[in-house]
């Protein structure tokens, strides 16, 4: 009997696999392709080496004053001193360990909401919900058991940013709801108030809603009765949000099928059983990515409070900036600030995208 | 005697839903008008507190004010009507230039980023991940304050053909005026619009009879080109150009930009762009592979499967949310006042309602124009995708 040996398979083509084949498929399949992979690789040259030589390579780290920027990169020196009054703002020095464990407890408290096997998530959100806003006020503004009190002027900083954000979105959520029941509802009168509202609120820009809110808002109020800035700027951002959270909402309830109207009715639920029973648990949880997104549009938005004068972080930034110690430090100020905010926003962005692969699950075949 | 179940019930019952529905309502209507009431109330008192007399007088008095760009004539003792009208024509300039120029960005890159080339389809991908996740208001500041601010003055500035000069005070770039041949260059135009209207109407008329094709892009570009450029020979051309020259620290003759203008197109274009290339993105990937095989199993090239199969389609899911990106860049616009850029909010809702202190009839102006241009841009937007929606049975 024979026995048949096989001979090893050969190699593939050198050129059919590894670098080379990626390289001739991704970058160099036609000469169109070889032409835009040029000008694409010219482009990243004239960019990137300038950037990373100036942010890093020709930097100055180290130093107190302007003086010890030295060399021709960025001068970090600059945030590094101003680091208190970009986080912080003008709140005490000695009183911002209260800011710290204010941050500290909202990043405790919310982590078992993301654990999976925590349970009974509901009773505990809603607790949180109720229990934590009372004490970060407490330890934000003082006054009671024997803090030292901080008015709201003197807030400011990414820490302002982080305020009117959450708040924001906290006061505009409930409010969204509401106006998106209210626009779907049967009864004419309640969905002509609440299109309106909601079609008024977003065809203006935030500005002049600030701006409506910090000059107008004094003269709708009864004489004598006044609140300061803050207040009012989260007055005007939470109605203006509201309207953008409503019609995501919107869309969530449309989402969901009539059959499951059709099914709590027949349960024999009654509107508000219906909606808050079957309706919303489901709509709202088609819709949180959606309101993930309008959170980051919020957060962005925060800061064009510099526009009624609250110190917010690119408040800070620019006024740091402009004091005549650090003159012509504008270019690494908003290079910082934006950092900031592009960390916070693309980590939700990504956040949003990985719920919306999570909770897809609900109405697709 | 039998149960009468389900009867209607005569009579007022608060079970009954219409009963109840029309309760709600009529609270609700309560609520909002004596909300409405009390809000009005007050505000009279507080103003007759303060002695502000309420109405639309003041935009008659005279502003007072000198403006850094007015695309009408103004000087300083014109009304807060005329100072009204500028903001208006800057914001709508900004508006329009923004529109355009993200529209083109934004389908470039949003093409770049599903292009088969890796490195192109990188650099888009980190285009739009990084200019979308920045406040625009930061990226308005940046331009300004760190860009043009810093830039040499009009002795250093940077030359570009001898023809723009980008300098601290803006672009300076040549600026038309009128020459003799205007007027019958418009005309021509016109024609040549006209022109091609006619032909388009012919050929497809005849393609429907027939099934015989036409150039019509190559005709009418053709048309557009020849009918003008005839015209100009013999009148001579519509616009005189003149270039500008440095004489001493600055530029005279020509156009400018003001570096405010400059900024804020720049950055309102990159932030807006982000965003449009997402949705080309989305709207391309959203017409399946099918179609193309399709298309091209009829026999289409490529260049007719992109024009008449794939971009029609994809333009359905595009234009939705097109639209209120270009309702976003209308409303960002407002923007400016944070440097100073006269438009709307700045020169309006700032400057003029600091001075004349008439809060409610300025924001409530300010508002409506711009609920105004909201209105307008939807209802166009609207126009548009209903004409090219798909139209089912």
């Amino acid at each position: 009997m024979t026995i048949h040996i096989f001979k090893p398979d050969l190699a593939p083509p050198k050129m059919t696999v590894g670098v080379v084949a990626w390289m001739r498929a991704n970058l160099f399949s036609s000469w169109i392709n070889t032409l835009l992979t040029l000008f694409a690789i010219y482009l990243i040259y004239l960019i990137v080496p300038p950037l990373l030589s100036w942010a890093f390579l020709d930097a100055n780290w180290v130093g107190t004053t302007r003086a010890d920027c030295t060399k021709a990169g960025a001068c970090w020196v600059f945030i590094e001193q101003r680091f208190g009054q970009f986080m912080y703002g003008y709140y005490p020095g000695d009183l911002r360990w209260r800011v710290n464990l204010t941050v500290l407890l909202a990043i405790v408290g919310v982590a078992p909401l993301f654990m999976s096997w925590f349970k009974r998530k509901a009773i505990y959100g809603l607790c949180f919900l109720v229990i934590y806003p009372i004490v970060a006020f407490c330890l934000l503004s003082g006054g009671v058991f024997g803090m030292t009190s901080v008015a709201t002027s003197q807030w400011g900083g990414l820490m302002l940013t982080l305020v009117i954000a959450t708040v924001g979105i906290a006061g505009a959520l409930p409010l969204g709801i509401v106006l998106a029941l209210g626009r779907r509802s049967n009864m004419p009168a309640i969905r002509v108030v609440c299109v309106t509202f909601i079609e008024f609120w977003r065809g203006v820009p935030l500005i002049t809603v600030l701006f409506m809110s910090s000059v107008m808002l004094p003269l709708f109020l009864p004489e004598g009765m006044n609140f300061d800035k803050l207040l009012r700027a989260l007055i005007g951002v939470i109605l203006f949000q509201s309207a953008y959270v409503a019609e995501v909402v919107r869309g969530g309830l449309q989402a969901i099928p009539k059959g499951q109207y059709e099914a709590a009715a027949a349960m024999g639920l009654g509107y508000w059983r219906a909606m808050g029973l079957v309706i919303l648990p489901q709509a709202l949880k088609l819709v949180i990515p959606g309101i993930v997104n309008t959170l980051i549009a919020l957060f962005k938005d925060t800061s064009l409070v510099i526009i009624i004068g609250l110190f917010d972080l690119l408040n800070s930034v620019r006024q740091a900036s402009a004091d005549p110690t650090w003159l012509g430090m504008a270019t690494e100020g908003y290079v910082f600030a934006a950092l900031v905010f592009w960390i916070f926003c693309f980590s939700m962005s990504r956040y949003s995208m990985h719920l919306e692969r999570k909770l897809d699950t609900g109405h697709k075949r | 005697m039998q149960n009468q179940i389900g009867a209607p019930k005569k009579g007022f019952s608060l079970t009954d839903p219409k009963v109840r529905a029309w309760l709600f309502q009529i609270i609700t209507v309560i609520a909002v008008v004596s909300l409405g009431w009390y809000l009005f109330k007050n505000t009279q008192t507080n103003l007759q507190h303060r002695g502000i007399t309420s109405g639309f007088e003041f935009l008659e008095r005279s502003a007072g004010f000198g403006i850094a760009q007015h695309l009408i004539a103004y000087t300083e003792s014109d009304s807060y009507a005329r100072v009204f009208v500028i903001g208006l024509l800057n914001t709508l300039l900004v508006t329009f230039i923004g529109i355009v120029l993200a529209t083109l960005l934004g389908f470039i890159v949003g093409v770049a980023r599903l292009s088969s080339n890796w490195v192109i389809s990188k650099l888009a991908t980190v285009y739009i991940e990084t200019f979308r996740n920045i406040p625009p208001l930061l990226q308005i500041l940046f331009w300004y304050f760190a860009v043009f601010l810093t830039m040499p003055g009009p002795r250093g500035s940077h030359n570009l053909g001898n023809m723009f000069y980008l300098s601290n005070r803006g672009l300076n770039m040549p600026g038309a005026s009128m020459a003799d041949g205007f007027w019958p260059f418009v005309v021509a135009v016109i024609v040549a619009i006209v022109a091609i209207v006619l032909m388009v109407r012919w050929a497809n008329k005849r393609f429907e009879a027939t099934g015989v094709p036409f150039h019509k892009f190559w005709t009418g570009l053709a048309l557009l080109l020849i009918i003008p450029a005839l015209c100009t020979a013999i009148f001579g051309g519509p616009l005189h150009w003149e270039i500008p020259q440095l004489k001493g620290f600055n530029f005279v003759g020509g156009w400018v930009m003001i570096p405010e203008l400059l900024a804020l197109t720049i950055a309102l274009t990159v932030y807006t762009a982000a965003f449009i290339a997402e949705i080309v993105r989305s709207g391309i990937k959203s017409v399946s592979h099918g179609q193309t095989e399709a298309a091209r199993s009829l026999g289409l090239r490529p260049g007719p499967t992109l024009r008449k199969v794939i971009i029609p389609q994809a333009l359905r899911v595009i234009i939705p949310p097109l639209t209120s990106q270009y309702l976003n860049l209308a409303k960002n616009s407002s923007l400016a006042a944070g440097i100073g850029y006269p438009e709307m909010v700045s020169l309006f809702a700032g400057t003029v309602l600091n001075q004349t202190g008439q809060a409610i009839e300025v924001i409530a102006i300010t508002m409506s124009v711009y609920l105004a241009i909201s209105i307008s841009i939807s209802l166009l937007m609207n126009w548009y995708n209903k004409r090219i929606a798909l139209i089912e049975r």
